[in-house]
């Protein structure tokens, strides 16, 4: 047996789905579109039944992928059926898709949901009266505990062998005739749920229109022109149809609620958006919550305690040694089994390094997205697109997009998985083209180290210059690309604001396995690939001998040196350690920082030591790289760094989120086109007006 | 009084009269609940001025301004 689930975004339909499918549960993807696709088992009845999660929508109408796809499994898909889940403490609106999915042919039950916040609000609902006025069974639930699941796993099961009659509310309007002659049309001509399309013809609806043959279009036009709508209406069927949807919920359904307790002006939710969307407040409050977050991940002084590593960089610390750890034991065990040097090599120096220079930064990406997950499930997210909306705008993104850019200053890995609430597909596009440019947290090393050695005594402005850099190219970028990606579409801004709640542990938990894991996969896959890759360019030579790591004579040394004249325009690559820059800006593909851990070991290849971690390598590097490169030069290195292709961890994501390989590639090519450039334009403007060469 | 509704002021409340415009905002307009006949409470606006806060058949509504140009609204008159 198949059933699906759908309902209102914000209506419990995933705290429910993660109740009947636990552990079972597995996201993939719709064809075709950036929309989540959830499929799980329940087990709890016997036979396993299969549950398949639509996209929480308000409508079936085809305006967004969601709605398209949502529709079209309804109809080609013909589940068994249809789990519809309604807020009852949203009633109105809930229903009115309710009185959509009534008009197919499947049999749906009415899961009506959070009864225990009516209990506590004193509202009563009629749920018989409202059973016989929609014709369907009316289960009421409360997903968040577990209350009348069982139940209605029940009725679904006994209402899923009885056949159904699709019925729609319009046969009561004020052009039901007319309606229902059209129904009849569409069935003499044997087509299936005659009721549904009939519907979607007299709403003019975009995605019916294929589906009129010649031969009754004409007849159709003529019962359409036959009918006569209120005056205020002119010919506006969207407008009639939705209105005769709502007059219908409000005369029939809106007297089954019935209010015990006095009806307080203002809900919890009010009272708290005072606060928190309140006008002088709001946004102060905002950035203060978007500081702690930073705070608990990346600070390595938690509460202004010195030396006192935050939550997120305590975790950092203990998975680094893990890694130290296997990568030690692996050494061993390899030398004792008395493995060739190339093969050690590749398993320790290659694989085993990178992939812990990566996996160190799991704890922190985690933790990021637990921050935007929680924001998300409570409701926050919500206000806090309301409050940043009128600056984004702007850019042609919209206010959803600010927490996931904002979140890039920490990492562009969850900051990028967050841009899927994002409403359409431009905005996440242009969201995930332009976070690198918010410079993210494994850069800062080279930031500090840099400008330390170049700048000393202006070291901190330098680094804030840079932020800064980054956000001023991010907006002129947006701006260009808005021209440029002419949208088809104009996604409206048209958000509820959902009642605040608390959290769900599971659904958190849930949401955050999801996200390891896909992590980990790509990790282990595009990750791993690209470290052996770059690990072999930088230990080998084109005869295959090997070198010394890094050297000019590896293949990535002798690669570095032959694009040279690529670089040469940008000022750093100039004498005859250009190779080392380019080399070291390659393996920072591997993660950022290892662009200090690869300079710290071409300029100073007999000092031991990390120059990330090891303060003599650093010192060490320091002066080389004063030497080296001269401000303007170093100036020109960083911007590039900044604006080019972030890591493979972040590439893999972007490619993960894109789902369109040509966008994957538009968007490394845009990234290194704009470091490029910008690279250029600072270095020769530089140059002209007096402060280099 | 006859007002579009971008043009509310906080507090006020109104009934819809008409939807003008076509394609996805109106339809989205719709589907959220802003039918002709409904009464909206325009409770705030976002401290940077849009978009605006509504609300629509019980729940919160968010709606930049030009969007909301497309509804025509009649507007209760003060009470004395």
């Amino acid at each position: 047996m198949r059933i699906a689930l759908s309902g209102n975004p914000n209506s419990g339909k995933t705290t429910l789905f993660n109740e009947l499918t636990g552990s079972t549960a597995r996201v993939g993807n719709w064809p075709g579109v950036t929309v989540d696709r959830k499929e799980g088992v329940y087990k709890k009845l016997g036979e396993p039944i299969q549950i398949i999660d639509l996209p929480g929508i308000y409508s079936l109408s085809p305006y967004s992928p969601e709605e398209v796809v949502a529709r079209n499994y309804i109809i080609d898909e013909v589940p068994d059926l249809i789990i519809n889940i309604v807020d009852a403490t949203n009633l109105e609106r809930n229903l009115y898709l309710t009185t959509q999915l009534l008009e197919t042919d499947r049999p749906v039950v009415v899961a009506l949901n959070m009864i225990d916040v009516l209990e506590k609000e004193g509202i009563d609902v009629d749920f018989k009266a409202l059973e016989e006025k929609l014709g369907v069974p009316v289960v009421p639930i409360s997903a968040i505990k577990g209350k009348g699941v069982k139940e209605l796993m029940t009725v679904v099961k006994e209402t899923a062998q009885k056949p159904r009659t699709a019925k729609s509310v319009l046969e009561t309007s004020s052009f039901g005739s007319e309606f229902l002659q059209i129904v009849n049309v569409l069935k003499e001509n044997n087509i299936n749920n005659s009721v549904f399309h009939a519907v979607k013809i007299l709403e003019n609806d975009e995605l019916e229109i294929g589906h009129i043959t010649e031969n009754i279009a004409g007849k159709l036009e003529q019962i359409k022109k036959s009918i006569v709508l209120d005056e205020d209406l002119g010919d506006d069927f969207e407008a009639a149809v939705a209105d005769a949807r709502y007059t219908f919920i409000s005369n029939n359904i809106t007297s089954l609620v019935v209010r015990t307790k006095d009806h307080a002006e203002f809900s919890h939710s009010d009272k708290i958006d005072r606060l928190l969307t309140n006008k002088f407040l709001g946004i102060p409050i905002f950035l203060f919550f978007m500081f702690i977050v930073f705070h608990v991940t990346f600070s390595e002084s938690f509460l202004g305690i010195e030396d006192l590593p935050s939550p997120g960089v305590w975790l950092q610390g203990l998975t680094e040694e893990l890694m130290t750890l296997i990568s030690d034991s692996t050494a061993e065990f390899l030398e004792a089994q008395e493995a060739s040097e190339w093969a050690q090599g590749l398993v320790v120096d290659g694989v085993l390094a990178g992939l812990g220079a990566v996996l160190s930064f799991l704890p922190q990406i985690l933790m990021l997205f637990l921050f935007l997950s929680i924001m998300e499930d409570t409701g926050y997210m919500a206000r806090a697109a309301f409050l940043m909306d009128r600056i984004l705008r702007n850019f042609g993104l919209s206010g959803k997009a600010f927490m996931p850019l904002l979140m890039g200053f920490g990492c562009s890995v969850p900051a990028m998985m967050g841009t899927r609430t994002l409403e359409s597909e431009k905005e996440r596009r242009l969201a995930i083209m332009l976070m690198p440019f918010f410079s993210c947290g494994a850069k800062l090393p080279i930031w500090a180290i840099f400008a330390a050695a170049i700048f000393p005594g202006n070291a901190d402005l330098v680094v804030f210059g840079i932020y800064i850099s980054g956000i001023v190219v991010a907006v002129i970028a947006a701006i260009v690309l808005n021209s440029v990606m002419m949208q088809s579409e104009v996604s409206p801004f048209i958000m509820e604001l959902p009642a605040y709640r608390f959290p769900q542990l599971k659904s958190l938990v849930f949401h955050l396995w999801e996200k390891l894991k896909g992590f980990v996969i790509r990790a282990t896959t595009i990750i791993a690939g690209s470290t052996v890759i770059i690990w072999f360019l930088s230990n080998f030579d084109f005869s295959l001998a090997m070198v010394d790591a890094n050297s000019e004579d590896s293949i990535l040394g002798i690669i570095g040196t032959a694009i040279i004249p690529i670089f040469k325009p940008l000022g750093f690559a100039d004498g005859v350690f250009a190779w080392k820059a380019i080399v070291a800006i390659i393996t920072g593909l591997i993660a950022k920082e290892m662009v200090i851990s690869t300079l710290g070991v071409l300029y100073n290849p007999d000092v031991e030591g990390d120059a990330l971690e090891d303060e003599e390598a650093e010192s060490a590097l320091s002066d080389a790289l004063a030497d080296a490169f001269d401000p303007l030069a170093a100036v020109s290195f960083m911007l590039f760094n900044l604006l080019s292709v972030p890591c493979m961890a972040a590439v893999a994501t972007a490619n993960a989120e894109l789902r369109n390989a040509k966008w994957t590639f538009i968007t490394i090519g845009f990234w290194l086109f704009t470091a490029w450039i910008v690279s250029f334009i600072v270095y020769t403007v530089g140059v002209v007006a007096g402060f280099g060469g | 009084m006859e007002k579009k509704l971008d043009g509310l002021k906080p507090g006020e409340r109104g009934k819809v009269t008409k939807i003008t415009g076509q394609g996805a905002v109106k339809r989205r307009l719709l589907d959220m609940g802003i039918t002709p006949g409904t009464e909206v409470f325009m409770r705030k606006t976002a401290p940077l001025g849009d978009p605006m806060e509504l609300n629509v058949r019980g729940y919160e509504l968010s709606i930049r301004k030009e969007e909301a140009k497309s509804v025509i609204m009649e507007i209760e008159e003060a009470g004395v």
